[in-house]
């Protein structure tokens, strides 16, 4: 992959990444909604939040926190450019993983005792979920012999085939990425915590904005990745990719509305035993048989 | 076109409520009623809100946590006084310790009167609060571009 496929998926991404991430957000909110027996905000209440976000005055702790944020957004924009363009998953893993850490950086920057609950914490999921999305790069390169997401393309079957337990354990680690209930330790999207709002407490604003934007980003990556296990070079993929990416975001939004927060300790023990026992055993049958 | 309109995000403080008032402002947020659909988000800091739900009388303990929590929301921002102890201490009023309603510490944009509040008449004052934000947005634009 050249460096111009990257740098034009990029802005292809920073362009449709967020667009696609709050039809998505929208959807998730109505679907959410609907579960509880409501009726729900509009499908664009996303993109009113942001934008309401961008018209409020501006202020913040100190002049670093919007700094950290912003590279935290950029680094998520060439995460998904990265992986989008059909590039080196591994990258993409740690680029993501490098957003996350700036993000981090972010509430701790502002000192505040709230804020840096949620960063810890926020610290905890990243230490969590890093090493079944490890696992998943490295299975991937059993399963088509190479790094790049571009080589779905060339496979006879979908990957999932191969490493479908990868694809479990990534699913189970998804929720914590996509920040849903019972992982949603650092940072909920249902208010009234009682760390006040974790990560993002001390920020406002536009800087909220920024991080709602980058939120958009992530969940269409993740979702990127999980699409990544279905898709094989026959236009068939289509199909079973928006089935999946569908199917899997629903669960996703089940388990956020049925289950209650769990303690650091549990997550922390699943996450990795799960990375473990799906990934390891995944791993070692490719590797030995 | 603004969009503080479209998004008002509230933050809920009791002052000396009797807590009926706050069953009432949850209530709203619950499906019978779904302040959602005009985008309403119960937020637990400041720092996001748009309005501000009061509920309760101010007394001399809470008048510093009023005013802290309303200095630390972004402009531009709303008040609302919900019930009747928050918008002039109600039967409270003659209490040795109580310094009247919400109005005597900070700036209250909207009263909802009522004992207590009906979750309709909430729904109706923050559309009421709604119009006011939209105001005070438009106005923020206009000194932003005068300046």
């Amino acid at each position: 992959m050249s460096l111009i496929t990257t740098l034009v998926g990029t802005l292809l991404f920073a362009v449709l990444g967020p667009v696609v991430g709050c039809l998505l957000a929208g959807l998730d909110r109505i679907v959410s909604a609907r579960m509880q027996g409501r009726v729900g905000p509009p499908l664009l209440q996303p993109y009113y939040d942001v934008r309401k976000l961008f018209e409020k005055e501006r202020a913040s702790v100190n002049s670093a926190e919007r700094v950290y944020v912003a590279a935290a957004l950029l680094f998520a924009l060439i995460a998904g450019g990265v992986f989008f363009s059909g590039g080196n998953l591994l990258l993409c893993v740690f680029v993501i993983t490098l957003s996350s850490l700036f993000f981090i950086m972010a509430a701790y920057s502002t000192r505040s005792p709230y804020a840096e609950v949620g960063a810890a914490r926020e610290t905890l999921q990243v230490m969590c979920y890093e090493p079944m999305v490890l696992l998943m790069a490295v299975a991937f390169f059993q399963a088509t012999g190479s790094f790049d997401v571009a080589a779905v393309l060339d496979m006879p079957h979908p990957v999932v085939c191969t490493i479908g337990l990868v694809f479990l354990g990534v699913l189970f680690i998804l929720t914590i990425k996509l920040r849903k209930s019972p992982f949603d330790l650092a940072l909920s999207h249902h208010a009234h915590q009682e760390i006040v709002r974790g990560v993002t407490t001390e920020m406002s604003g536009p800087t909220l904005g920024l991080v709602e934007i980058m939120h958009w980003c992530e969940n269409v990556l993740f979702m990127g990745w999980i699409a990544m296990f279905f898709v094989w070079g026959s236009p068939l993929s289509a199909i079973a990719v928006v089935a999946v990416v569908a199917l899997v975001y629903f669960l996703e939004i089940w388990i956020d509305n049925n289950f209650a927060r769990v303690k650091w300790q549990f997550m922390f023990k699943s996450a990795w035993l799960v990375a473990l026992v799906a990934g390891g055993v995944n791993i070692a049958l490719l590797a030995f048989l | 076109m603004a969009f503080a309109s479209k998004s008002p995000w509230v933050i809920h403080y009791d002052g000396s409520s009797c807590n009926g008032c706050d069953i009432e402002v949850l209530a709203t947020l619950c499906p019978g009623f779904d302040g959602e659909r005009f985008g309403v988000i119960n937020t637990g800091n400041p720092k996001h809100a748009d309005i501000f739900l009061v509920t309760g009388s101010v007394n001399e303990q809470n008048i510093g946590v009023v005013r802290e929590i309303y200095e630390q929301m972004l402009e531009p921002k709303v008040v609302v006084a919900c019930g009747i102890c928050a918008c002039s201490g109600g039967v409270f009023h003659d209490c040795y310790n109580v310094v009247g309603g919400v109005d005597k510490a900070i700036p209250v944009d909207v009263y909802a009167p009522g004992c207590a509040v009906r979750p309709e008449q909430l729904i109706d004052a923050i559309v009421a609060g709604v119009a006011k934000l939209d105001e005070k947005s438009a106005a923020m634009k206009a000194a932003r571009k005068g300046a």
